[in-house]
């Protein structure tokens, strides 16, 4: 459909790149003056935009390269644009796609290509103090060097008008959790406006891999973001595997699934205890982070490791699960469901935490659509987007085996990001079950083979909290020159900002962890 | 002149300044208990106090000496109030000299105060939480003085001893205005203790405080007084219920035994208060902040109800 929708509007102007891996995503590129018409184009088509990023192609012989990855029901389409690097700027997308503006600022801070058009000029994951000409995903940065300190100032979003106050809160938080700033302006208990900045825990991850062997990269991959390590080594390493061709043994897909299903399940526990904590009822919390503690101990015994970190590598799985193994799975699954179902009655049936949850924190289906919003968030706004569905690999593809159902609730609110969670969590179970009875008999690893110089790999993985997108480009050696990582806080943590509005202070927490970004996997 | 009233006023005081963390303590090992955790045993609010004095106060430069003065004023203000509540016997010689308007007024005080500091410093938390307890207070008072009043028109005055005299004395039946007074006086509680579902003294969530935002930037010997004061408050408050409204095993007659059979009787009183106190919370969420004022109208509600009955049915 977009590849269709973009040739009928471009013809002769736009031209296939072959390179791109797999083969069922297609990749474009388009003059530089009409990326932006691409975008329209797009937008006409139905399209989300997926993820937009820059790739520093000097070292190919060309310039920069800026992309945008649109999505249309199972269908993903690159569409780039040169960019030479003398004149460094692009069109930019965010008049048709409203998330595109942060990936743009990310761009400008980062690759120091402007995107003409974006009205937010400010830095982005880079902090002001750095000096305004360092680019360090450029290939003529070093990484090594220290960098002066320079004086800057961040510009604010203010409100102003009588009874209006601000509300500065991190960017060192209370709980344990990662740092981020969240600056309210309210006027009394109404937020009237929320702005987040982010960015306090860039470690330079993309401009690490660059300097990795590929067999590496899975390693850092699974470290993006603690909690979501198995999905991000995944979609690390199906992108790599696209671009050598390397088959991986069915049995490696299905472990892998696995281990992306038992990820799943913990992490939904420990958020749906987080949400009713948040409104002050601690049971469900401790009750959950039991059943969260028992599929980590779990993990350890079985596969060596409480999150599977390092188990996910490029050609397969470092693990083989035996048929104890698979019993114990099975039982410590039968208890799980048993008590979880316990627990959502009381959730369920409890009108104190139901008056807390509904209407609270609402991000309206077509607002979810408009920010091209993904995994939970997205489901509980309407819209029915998950990889497992639309962008499967074994044993997801055996839909009618499998018959997963996807939660789809549109009310928007607390309770429709937690009750997706809960569904999820049964399908999870179900699921996992279905596996490990019959999983097929083969080897688990297979060598992954070195990628083509001059190639690109494109992967979209579910992980617990959505869509997950890595994009890999070899260099002219066939080293790795450029890694795209697209969590799905990227794109997620926009939501928030709108859910928000409308509500009390009080209520932002319980809003924020119905969310649970992560922000390590944003600020990379 | 008998001396054991005094002997008793001194018993009383030392038994709230002492017993109030293990009460703290008691609830908290229910709380965990409740929710199938290990509890960190009767005695952790000592070692926590104990704790917060060993460690030094750190003090904003812009703090003035409404902030400094404040944890000493609201110890003070709240075992005065223990003063003047008669626990164990009736005779107390404090209580002729402060009624219980005094009694919400002390608290008062303490309130006013904590506002004023939590304003001080000027941090965004603190003024958010000053406004949110002033809210409350301006709801949760006069349902409180209500509550009160009910309960002083049965005993035709407004001396602690006089009112505890006359219903120990009087009726062992519950009459219907106090029962509305009673109802009244659980959700007052809940609310002037800062326990769930009106706030959470358990949370880490700055933006969701009321009382806890005060006190945010307190350190040290301050916040260890300001702790202990809250211990206090809570154990007051659930010893005025358990005497005003279930006087019995109280001291009547001022011998050393019946001082010794009416301690027995207040420990008893509190254990199976705070078992209600932790079901009360483990089986509520926290509710919407602006569901406060239904909450609080509806506790002046129950002691309006409990006036009218007063006079129609008693």
């Amino acid at each position: 459909m977009l590849k269709e929708a973009i040739i009928a509007a471009f013809g002769g102007h736009v031209r296939f790149d072959g390179s791109q891996r797999p083969a069922s995503v297609s990749a474009c590129v388009v003059p530089r003056d009409r990326f932006g018409e691409a975008a329209k184009v797009m937008k006409k088509a139905y399209a989300l935009l997926a993820a937009e990023w820059a790739s520093d192609e000097t070292s190919l012989g060309r310039g920069y390269g800026v992309f945008a990855c649109y999505r249309w029901g199972s269908e993903y389409l690159i569409v780039k644009t040169e960019v030479p690097s003398g004149d460094p700027w692009f069109p930019s997308l965010c008049r048709s796609f409203v998330p595109a503006f942060r990936f743009e600022r990310q761009i400008m801070s980062l690759m120091g290509i402007a995107a003409a058009g974006n009205p937010d000029v400010r830095p982005w994951i880079k902090f002001e103090d750095w000096p305004a000409e360092a680019w360090p995903l450029r290939k003529s940065f070093d990484a090594a060097q220290r960098m002066p300190r320079v004086t800057g100032e961040y510009i604010w979003t203010r409100a102003e008008g009588e009874g209006v106050y601000e509300i500065p809160v991190g960017p060192v938080h209370a709980g344990i959790i990662e740092p981020g700033h969240f600056r309210f302006q309210a006027v009394g208990e109404d937020v009237i406006n929320l702005e987040e900045r982010l960015g306090y825990v860039h470690k330079g991850i993309e401009k690490k891999f660059e300097s990795l062997v590929w067999q590496d990269g899975a390693k850092l991959a699974g470290r993006v973001s603690g909690d979501t390590t198995v999905a991000h080594s995944l979609a690390y390493c199906m992108a790599m595997e696209s671009m050598t061709g390397c088959q991986v043994p069915e049995r490696a897909h299905w472990l892998r699934a696995l281990f992306l299903e038992r990820e799943r399940i913990a992490n939904h526990l420990g958020d749906i205890g987080a949400i009713c904590n948040d409104a002050a009822f601690a049971f469900m919390l401790y009750q959950l982070s039991r059943l969260k503690e028992m599929l980590l101990r779990t993990n350890l015994r079985l596969f060596g490791h409480r999150f599977m970190m390092d188990r996910v590598v490029p050609g397969g799985v470092t693990v083989d699960i035996e048929p104890a193994g698979k019993r114990e799975i099975l039982a410590e699954m039968d208890m799980l469901a048993a008590d979880f179902e316990k627990l959502v009655t009381i959730y369920d049936e409890n009108p104190s935490l139901e008056d807390r949850v509904r209407d609270t924190g609402i991000l309206k289906p077509a607002r979810a659509r408009e920010l091209c919003a993904v995994g939970i968030v997205a489901r509980a706004s309407g819209l029915n987007l998950d990889c497992r569905i639309f962008n499967p690999f074994p044993p997801y593809d055996r839909h009618e085996w499998m018959e997963l159902d996807v939660p789809v609730l549109i009310s928007g609110d607390v309770h429709a990001r937690a009750w997706v969670r809960i569904q999820e969590v049964r399908e999870s179970i179900r699921i996992v079950r279905k596996m490990i009875e019959e999983m097929p008999d083969t080897g688990t690893h297979v060598p992954a083979g070195q990628p083509a110089p001059d190639s690109s790999g494109f992967s979209a993985v579910e992980g617990w909290r959505g869509e997950i997108i890595y994009w890999l480009q070899s260099g002219p050696a066939g080293e790795i020159n450029r890694c795209m990582v697209r969590d799905p806080s990227s794109i997620n943590w926009l939501g928030l900002e709108l859910a928000v509005l409308g509500n009390i202070v009080p209520d932002f927490p319980l809003c924020n962890k119905s969310f649970n970004q992560s922000y390590s996997g944003h600020d990379l | 002149m008998n001396v054991y009233p005094f002997i008793s006023e001194i018993l009383q005081i030392a038994i709230v300044l002492g017993i109030a963390p293990a009460f703290i303590g008691w609830v908290r090992m229910l709380k965990c208990w409740s929710q199938g955790r290990t509890s960190a045993g009767l005695l952790q609010p000592y070692r926590d106090i104990s704790k917060l004095f060993a460690k030094d106060v750190v003090l904003a430069e812009n703090a003035s000496w409404i902030f400094r003065f404040t944890p000493y004023l609201v110890f003070g203000t709240t075992v005065l109030a223990g003063g003047i509540i008669p626990m164990l016997s009736i005779d107390l010689p404090l209580s002729a000299t402060a009624d219980v308007i005094v009694l919400v007024a002390l608290f008062a005080i303490a309130r006013f105060f904590t506002a004023l500091a939590g304003m001080d410093i000027g941090t965004a938390f603190g003024g958010m939480g000053s406004s949110r307890e002033m809210t409350i207070a301006s709801l949760a008072e006069p349902a409180m003085l209500m509550a009160i009043f009910t309960i002083s028109l049965a005993a035709r005055s407004t001396s602690l001893s006089q009112i505890v005299q006359v219903i120990y004395s009087g009726q062992s039946v519950l009459r219907p205005s106090l029962a509305f007074a009673f109802l009244a006086f659980v959700l007052i509680s809940l609310a002037e203790t800062g326990r769930i579902p009106v706030d959470n003294p358990a949370t880490h969530l700055e933006l969701t405080m009321i009382h806890e935002a005060m006190i945010l930037e307190y350190s040290g010997r301050h916040l260890a007084l300001i702790e202990w004061a809250g211990m206090m408050k809570l154990f007051l408050f659930m010893s005025l219920g358990a005497v005003l409204f279930f006087p019995w095993g109280i001291d009547a007659t001022g011998s050393a035994v019946g001082v010794v059979l009416a301690f027995v009787f207040l420990l008893l009183k509190l254990a199976v208060s705070g078992v209600i106190l932790v079901l009360i919370e483990t089986g509520l969420a926290k509710m919407r902040l602006f569901r406060l004022t239904e909450f609080l109208g509806s506790a002046f509600l129950m002691a309006t109800l409990g006036m009218l009955a007063y006079y129609i049915l008693d």
